[in-house]
């Protein structure tokens, strides 16, 4: 994704339905393999699209703490539905990346081969604004970071990112609270909000010049007054269906100052460690590595993979492990995210997708985990720790 | 940010890949620690006293371990590990000639410069020599510049001090004042019994212009931090350096936090002022 041509973009232009699949044309003729959301399983998930007929067409969801179902839409929405299981840190940080391999020379000896970082040129299509957001968390982490991730530095370089706004949040979304969503003006190459009033069409907004020379490649027709009328009643009848918020306002004084509160002892009651918050978790960058070798030893392998700071030897040290009971893990998931990450890279760790509150199988919500500590903690305005 | 604004230059080669070294030769100091020397010609490895690097054994994994060797000899570079783990026990077992990767170093050092005119103490407890050594050998060397330069080492029984040969030729060294204290003695030993940190109300040293360095089990750097502060040694001049699980070095992995602090990247040299409300949290 290149560089935003400058503030005022250039004018929104109409997609209709039928000429989508000449945007897959034209992406496959930039040399893009194109992945977005499709349906396997009753999960909509992220994977290699061919074209407009693998996109979910006419599939919704229901989304609640612990519950996740796809359902029929009355109409023919090609993205009548929230954010699935999958972010886009599959693709750009996936869950196992080799890191080096190294092939022994005589009794002592090795040699280290490099693992070789070619990356495809991905064009990932149908991005929410979260998940937008949620690249640019990781950016900062990843990209701008003590030193620039090889294996995600690779994969974000030659990227085209076409975002899609949201109209149908789920009732675990929290976008609006974060500030991420459900509309945006930036963060993608190419911005589509899908409007289905009257005929099935695409607002298109191109926010860089690579997402500018794909619209002059298309088919469209000037924005009219209506379109945009339409667009905005898109994300206004989105931000009223959203019916969790978070309160940002001092929540990282709240949190650090509240370490010791009788509620992450609660929570520990409920918590099972499982990690699966963070591997839904767009933002979540933890990693650890892992050493294997062929049958002879003669090849050994390093591979790095997801790691959650929910199992118990993600702390252990000498003879044992710093963070032993659940509400010192669930603590430290919590505070990192909305507090802690904000004094290491000037921003939160959360985007409001509400990913870990549908696959958390206890359905923990940490809007209400966070309402509960404001509401019940001794003194609000106690100062953080740092 | 949320678009890039540059050509994003990928590295070619990686922050995570170990260099291949060979292992000139093995020192046992204890029954369960062992100094690790590499003499690394093609790409010796610059470093600061406290800094640390990752060893990696073949086949079996990485760990963090403290640099023990004269920042002013890079051409020998010794690694000293205690058998704990699995990675610690199999470098533990490796012979002369054997290649080991290491890559580094990483961390911030401890603040040599900061001590610079002032009285120089040292307070290590068991392996807490390791990374300390580099920065006595390092003082010593540059002895005009500090003024009393006092180490306090303990360990659990004689048989488990290290680096004994340094130890005794300090002792005899008018340029350092060498106090050694075991926790509990065995026959023969005619040396002081009891945890180091008694020893610190009693050493002569300024505790207005001083740099104290710590290192050893967290406990015994509590112990030793009040002790000072007890002495009336300012919180912002007891450094302390804290061992973490660490995978990357890099301040990436996100396994060495301590609240907003990236152990391996932002110490793991810290004064005391820094942590010690951070240390206070119980598992934080």
């Amino acid at each position: 994704m290149d560089a935003p041509t400058s503030r005022s973009q250039t004018p929104a232009v109409v997609l209709d339905r039928v000429e989508l699949d000449a945007l897959f044309a034209e992406l496959v003729r930039q040399d893009y393999e194109v992945r977005g959301p499709t349906l396997r399983d009753g999960v909509i998930v992220h994977d290699v699209l061919a074209g407009a007929d693998d996109l979910p067409r006419g599939v919704g969801d229901e989304q609640s703490p612990g519950r996740y179902r796809t359902t029929e839409r009355a109409d023919e929405a090609l993205f009548g539905y929230a954010v699935g299981p999958g972010s886009a840190k599959r693709a750009l940080f996936p869950p196992r990346q080799p890191l080096w391999s190294a092939v022994s020379v005589g009794d002592a000896d090795f040699r280290i081969d490099e693992a070789e970082r070619s990356a495809p040129r991905v064009a990932l299509l149908g991005l929410r604004p979260c998940e937008l957001a949620a690249i640019a968390v990781q950016d900062r982490v990843l990209l701008h970071g003590t030193v620039p991730d090889e294996v995600y530095t690779a994969n974000r370089s030659d990227l085209l990112l076409i975002g899609v706004e949201c109209g149908d949040p789920a009732a675990t979304c929290f976008c609006a609270s974060m500030g991420t969503g459900p509309g945006t003006d930036h963060g993608a190459d190419l911005l589509l909000t899908e409007l289905l009033d009257g005929e099935h069409r695409f607002l298109l907004r191109a926010p860089t010049s690579a997402g500018q020379a794909l619209v002059e490649a298309l088919d469209t027709r000037p924005a009219t007054e209506e379109d945009l009328g339409a667009r905005a009643a898109v994300l206004e009848r989105a931000t009223e269906r959203i019916e969790r918020d978070l309160d940002t306002e001092g929540v990282h004084d709240l949190l650090l100052g509240n370490l010791e509160h009788p509620r992450w002892d609660d929570i520990a009651q409920r918590c099972l460690a499982c990690g699966n918050c963070t591997l839904v978790c767009p933002t979540c960058f933890c990693t650890t590595v892992e050493d294997t070798t062929d049958l002879a030893g003669t090849s050994a392998y390093r591979e790095r993979r997801w790691d959650s700071c929910f199992s118990l030897d993600f702390t252990h040290t000498g003879p044992a492990s710093v963070r032993n009971t659940t509400r010192a893990r669930y603590r430290q998931w919590l505070t990192h995210k909305l507090a802690t990450w904000i004094d290491q890279f000037d921003t939160s760790g959360c985007v409001g997708c509400g990913r870990c509150i549908t696959w958390c199988p206890v359905g923990i919500d940490l809007t209400a985990e966070v309402a509960t500590i404001a509401r019940t903690c001794e003194d609000p305005a106690t100062p953080a720790r740092s | 940010m949320t678009v890039l604004d540059a050509p994003l230059e990928v590295p070619t080669r990686g922050a995570l890949t170990s260099r291949p070294y060979r292992i000139s030769s093995v020192r046992h100091q204890t029954h369960d620690i062992v100094t690790i020397d590499v003499a690394p010609q093609q790409h010796p490895i610059a470093f600061e006293p406290g800094q640390f690097d990752m060893v990696y054994v073949y086949g079996v994994g990485e760990a963090a371990i403290s640099i023990s060797s004269d920042p002013a000899s890079p051409g020998l570079l010794s690694h000293t590990i205690r058998a704990v783990g699995w990675v610690t026990r199999a470098l533990n077992d490796l012979q002369p000639g054997t290649t080991i990767g290491i890559r580094g170093p990483y961390g911030r050092p401890w603040p040599l410069q900061e001590a610079q005119g002032k009285d120089l103490v040292v307070i290590a407890g068991g392996i807490g020599m390791a990374p300390v050594r580099p920065a006595i050998v390092q003082a010593l060397r540059e002895r005009e510049r500090f003024g009393r330069i006092v180490l306090l080492t303990g360990a659990r029984s004689p048989r488990d001090l290290v680096f004994r040969d340094d130890l005794d030729r300090w002792h005899t060294d008018r340029d350092i004042d060498v106090h050694v204290t075991v926790d509990s003695a065995v026959r023969g030993w005619s040396g002081r019994v009891g945890v180091v940190t008694k020893l610190i109300p009693r050493v002569p040293f300024d505790p207005e212009n001083s740099v104290v360095l710590v290192c050893g089990p967290e406990v015994m750097m509590w112990f030793s931090a009040e002790a000072l502060l007890a002495r009336g040694v300012p919180a912002d001049r007891i450094y302390v350096t804290l061992e973490r699980n660490m995978k990357c070095g890099l301040g990436s992995c996100g396994h060495c936090q301590l609240g907003p602090v990236f152990v391996c990247r932002d110490g793991p040299v810290f004064s005391w002022n820094e942590v010690s409300e951070l240390l206070d949290v119980r598992e934080l």
